[in-house]
């Protein structure tokens, strides 16, 4: 065809038909392999990508429950949720960042620290245009400047959640405890789905202990969003089911009252209701805003917190775990009219000091002095008690055996912890020879006794378990477990009701009377003397409305040598001597058992007894005075051999 | 069809209703397929533009300023165009030599050249006109078939700004183009054989052109053949595009319901991926109707083209109206997964001005071709 050299029009024509012709042929071709194409994914694909397209747009959304409330016994509010909006930026959208910030600073507060806080979470793993949240807890009138001016910020989102808010702050820090953060620690042990919707989970006190019923049910909107993750429209919506609602029986009043008692001092105050066990206060100093673990705090407050030797985050209400000193002292008066090694008239000369026979070894009476004056003479169980003489324990405990002291102190859940819904609460230390060739290695000696009759030595209580103590005397033997739950909506999946504790075998009534007349003139035995009034009279038996039975107890932190005075000058402050007090009243009829620990306060019946004092008379006073029941007229004393 | 086509024959022109057109040498068979096919991108773009009505409106100008372009192209006669062509060839050559000496960098492509303070513009777009009109020029005196000589000469007037093109780099426009002078020289009776060789050289090259690519254009050869690989990156379009299609089903979500171009899942809804708003919103028959349409498009301009009385005629028109294809084929194979992804808009269809006044420029030569008398 090339041979040819001549331009035959006529021909060109034609071959340009066929050409044309040949390559509509292709075309036809080309196009039906498109609309086989089209037919593979309209038809044949259909259903996969139609399902495909689907997954992209809707997205199924947890929607967070609210949290239950948390009442006391009044109906007060200890906890409640409250509407709390954050500032976020969805920084994909945002062209600079640090100007777009430092815009935003001018309107609302920005510090530095939410600068780095944002920083950080901006590190984390997240979806593609997920706002994070720069501010959070925005005042009303920062929401509204940012209304204002939401058409200056693109990429800026104002979001709104409901949040953990405790109005008494520091208050209930201890009884309530908080929510915190939900942590990636935590995440390991939390179920999935049900934290889903949730950023927070309870880390402390009845928070934690009732977290499945306070936490409520997940519920789900399933929304349209757009490739941006924005949402368009709702779907279907399966709404959450709030938290359980729940009462305590913590009482607002008594509890600011036993705040207020302790005031600047390190302790703690647990107060019991002894016919139901109810707790009625729980106390301890110093606190912190639980608010604070809600709305975020900077790491160096939170570093401030955790480390101060003053330890705010520290419950020692539940986890405090001390001496019970002198407090212990009714416990074992009874163990030994129990061992049948005493009896109430039984009378001991106490010169001060207690030697084991053959032993060089001085155990000293907190009257002891160096120069041999000390003492507090004749001593029967019941003087023992009101003057807290050591010497007649010692002279007890050196006659009995350990493991009779121990059985009976068990009796009163020393060394165990069996509160109902006390979460996280401490177990103390009960010690026995076992125990001791256990932990220590070493046989029990005598000399053990001594110590554990005076609530020393190895003996260890919270005083939480030194309210149960002091509740149990009230009811005369009666043991019950310290509940913080008075009423609920619905029943509490967390608690499956534990058994009644057993009362207390051994002692007759008349014993316990006895005892508690013993505790009573602890308070209001006075105008008879030093040695003759009761260890507290001085400081809360003058004027007081109603009766009181009490015990005092000083522990000791450090061992003071032998032959030396205890000076509580020349002590640093954590060495000096713990302070307590466990009380009841009315006496006969009691409606509040308690205890109060002050670390390193000194003396029991001069720092702890009036603090005890002051919270019984908020409790009592008020209704004292409502039902006009008179105060009751001093009963004569059974036993008093040395008036 | 059939009647349309012989009244619009000359010497049909009894029909006093087109006959006013005829003198103005337009076409009025090829006119309404436009129109029709303009007509139905446009309901499809007032869709994709989520009926923005000023962007909607923008679009309506450029369409109106297109066929504008159709009418003035149309009254120019073809020996015009014939002696203009070695010209407006050297003229776009040297312009995108300029380009990529003092061109403007736009998304990392130097594709634009600017008067400062008066326009900007591309003149690769203007190659897709100019370079099949140079190598039908070349050809038009030659004998035909043509002789290696001429094939040879033919393919370098092609390929030096086809080469230009690909080098700043716009590899679309440059296959545009490329095709566009190749499809002269097809038309021109260079021997089937010849092509098979051609093609074989070809696929035996490919290992090799590999290394020739940029790394962005391997990547996308890579995405077609396995998008999964990067979802969110590099295969988001083309996984994107597919659903969007694949989920429209026979007759389409329905104008304006389509949740993967209204949701924004669908990257370049309103210009490249149009077509894939087509397959979603109206289904394989909304497809098959705009395939339908291009296919009457390009018989009618193939007729037309096969009737011109010139030999330079009939190889512009030809292969003006084979380019046309080419465009709407690669864009919609590349849409649905079957060609990687290339920057091609879908010819009428897509939002913009450039392309389509371009080819409707070109449609006007096709008709002045056709309708000059005595030619």
């Amino acid at each position: 065809m090339v041979g040819l050299s001549i331009k035959d029009p006529a021909r060109e024509q034609s071959m340009f038909a066929s050409r044309a012709i040949g390559l509509f042929a292709i075309i036809v071709f080309l196009v039906g392999l498109l609309v086989l194409r089209f037919v593979h994914l309209q038809i044949w694909q259909y259903e996969t990508f139609q399902t495909r397209s689907d997954l992209n747009r809707i997205q199924v959304q947890p929607l967070a429950p609210p949290r239950g409330l948390i009442f006391d016994r009044q109906g007060e509010l200890l906890a409640e949720n409250r509407v709390s909006s954050s500032l976020a930026l969805v920084t994909e959208r945002i062209d600079g960042l640090g100007q777009t910030i430092a815009q935003l600073a001018e309107l609302v507060s920005v510090t530095p620290a939410d600068i780095s806080d944002f920083e950080s979470r901006l590190k984390r793993k997240r979806r593609p245009f997920e706002p994070v949240a720069l501010r959070m807890d925005l005042t009303e009138e920062e929401k509204a400047v940012l209304a204002v001016n939401r058409h200056r910020f693109i990429g800026m989102e104002v979001t709104s959640e409901l949040i953990r808010h405790y109005p008494y702050g520091e208050l209930f820090a201890h009884a309530v405890g908080s929510v915190r953060r939900i942590t990636e620690d935590d995440l390991r042990a939390l179920d999935e789905v049900a934290y889903s919707g949730t950023e927070f989970v309870g880390k402390r006190g009845v928070e934690k202990f009732y977290e499945r019923s306070l936490l409520g049910q997940v519920g789900y909107q399933q929304v349209e969003t757009d490739a941006h993750g924005r949402i368009r429209q709702e779907l279907d919506k399966e709404a959450p089911i709030s938290g359980q609602n729940i009462t305590l029986h913590l009482d607002s009043r008594l509890q600011i009252a036993a705040s207020a008692a302790l005031g600047e001092r390190r302790g703690a105050v647990v107060a019991l209701d002894p016919r139901s066990g109810g707790v009625l206060a729980l106390v301890s100093h110093p606190g912190y805003d639980p608010n604070l673990f809600v709305s975020g705090m900077s790491s160096k407050y939170y570093k401030d917190l955790s480390q101060s030797l003053y330890t705010p985050l520290f419950n020692r209400a539940i986890n405090g775990q001390y001496a019970p000193g002198s407090t212990f002292k009714p416990v074992m008066g009874l163990a030994g009219i129990v061992a049948g090694t005493t009896e109430w008239e039984t009378i001991i000369e106490d010169r001060g000091f207690f030697r084991l026979p053959g032993q060089k070894r001085i155990y000293r009476d907190w009257t002891w002095t160096r120069d041999g004056a000390g003492g507090q003479g004749d001593v029967d169980l019941h003087r023992a008690i009101y003057r807290s003489s050591n010497v007649y324990f010692y002279d007890l405990a050196s006659r009995m055996e350990v493991n009779d002291i121990v059985s009976f102190a068990d009796q009163f859940a020393f060394g165990r912890h069996v509160a109902v819904d006390v979460a996280d609460a401490s177990q103390g230390l009960l010690p026995d020879p076992i125990w001791k060739q256990g932990a220590k290695g070493e046989i029990w000696y005598p000399g053990d006794n001594l110590n554990f009759a005076i609530g020393q030595g190895d003996l260890l209580a919270t005083p939480l378990q030194m309210a149960i103590a002091a509740a149990t005397i009230a009811n005369r033997g009666r043991v019950v477990r310290p509940r913080m739950l008075l009423a609920s909506d619905a029943p509490m999946a967390e608690v499956d009701p534990p058994l009644p504790l057993p009362a207390i075998t051994g002692p007759s009534p008349d014993d316990w009377e006895r005892m508690v007349d013993a505790m009573e003139a602890v308070v209001h035995r006075g105008n008879k003397g030093f040695r003759g009034n009761g260890t507290a009279w001085a400081y809360i038996g003058r004027d007081i409305g109603y009766r009181m039975a009490g015990k005092s107890g000083t522990a000791q932190v450090v061992e003071i040598k032998q032959g030396e005075e205890y000076d509580e000058e020349e002590l640093d402050e954590f060495n000096r001597k713990h302070a307590w007090f466990i009380a009841f009243a009315p006496a006969d009829d009691p409606l509040i058992a308690l205890s109060v620990l002050v670390e390193n306060g000194g003396g029991g019946s001069s720092v702890a007894a009036p603090v005890a004092k002051q919270v019984l008379d908020a409790y009592l006073l008020p209704q004292l005075a409502t039902a006009s029941i008179s105060v009751a007229p001093r009963r004569p004393s059974q036993a008093d051999p040395i008036q | 069809m059939n009647q349309d086509f012989v009244r619009s024959l000359p010497g049909h022109e009894r029909n006093l209703r087109v006959a006013w057109l005829h003198r103005i040498h337009i076409d009025p068979l090829l006119l309404l397929l436009l129109a029709g096919l303009v007509l139905f991108g446009l309901v499809v773009l007032y869709s994709a533009v989520d009926a923005n009505s000023a962007q909607f409106q923008a679009q309506l100008v450029r369409i109106a300023l297109a066929f504008v372009a159709l009418g003035i192209a149309a009254q120019l006669p073809p020996q015009m165009y014939m002696r203009w062509a070695p010209y407006v060839y050297i003229v776009g050559v040297v312009l995108l030599v300029l380009v990529l000496l003092f061109g403007i960098t736009v998304k990392g492509s130097q594709r634009w050249l600017e008067i400062p303070g008066v326009t900007r513009f591309q003149p690769s777009e203007l190659m897709k006109i100019a370079v099949p009109m140079a190598v039908a020029w070349y050809l038009h005196d030659r004998v035909l078939p043509p002789s290696i000589k001429d094939v040879c000469v033919a393919l370098a007037i092609v390929a030096i700004p086809a080469g230009l093109i690909m080098m700043q780099p716009d590899l679309g426009t440059g296959i545009l183009v490329a095709g566009a002078g190749f499809a002269v020289v097809v038309l021109a009776g260079l021997p089937w054989r010849w092509m098979g060789y051609a093609f074989l050289a070809f696929a035996a090259a490919a290992p090799g052109l590999w290394y020739v690519l940029q790394d962005y254009q391997r990547q996308r050869i890579l995405t077609l053949f396995d998008p999964e690989s990067d979802p969110l990156g590099a295969g988001w379009n083309i996984i994107q595009s597919t659903t969007a299609i694949g989920s429209g089903g026979l007759t389409g979500k329905g104008l304006l319901e389509g949740t993967q171009s209204h949701l924004d899942f669908l990257p370049e809804a309103r210009t490249d991926f149009i077509i894939a708003v087509i397959g979603e919103e109206l289904g394989l028959v909304g497809v098959l109707i705009l395939l339908s349409l291009y296919v009457l498009i390009i018989l009618r301009g193939l007729v037309m083209a096969a009737s011109a009385e010139s030999t330079f005629g009939r190889l512009l028109a030809g292969s003006l109206i084979l380019t046309f294809f080419v465009y709407l084929f690669v864009n919609i194979a590349m849409v649905s997964g079957l060609l990687p992804v290339v920057g091609v808009p879908l010819p009428l269809v897509s939002y913009g001005g450039t392309s389509a006044l371009t080819i409707m420029a070109g449609f006007g030569i096709v008709m002045a071709i056709r309708m000059h008398k005595a030619w």
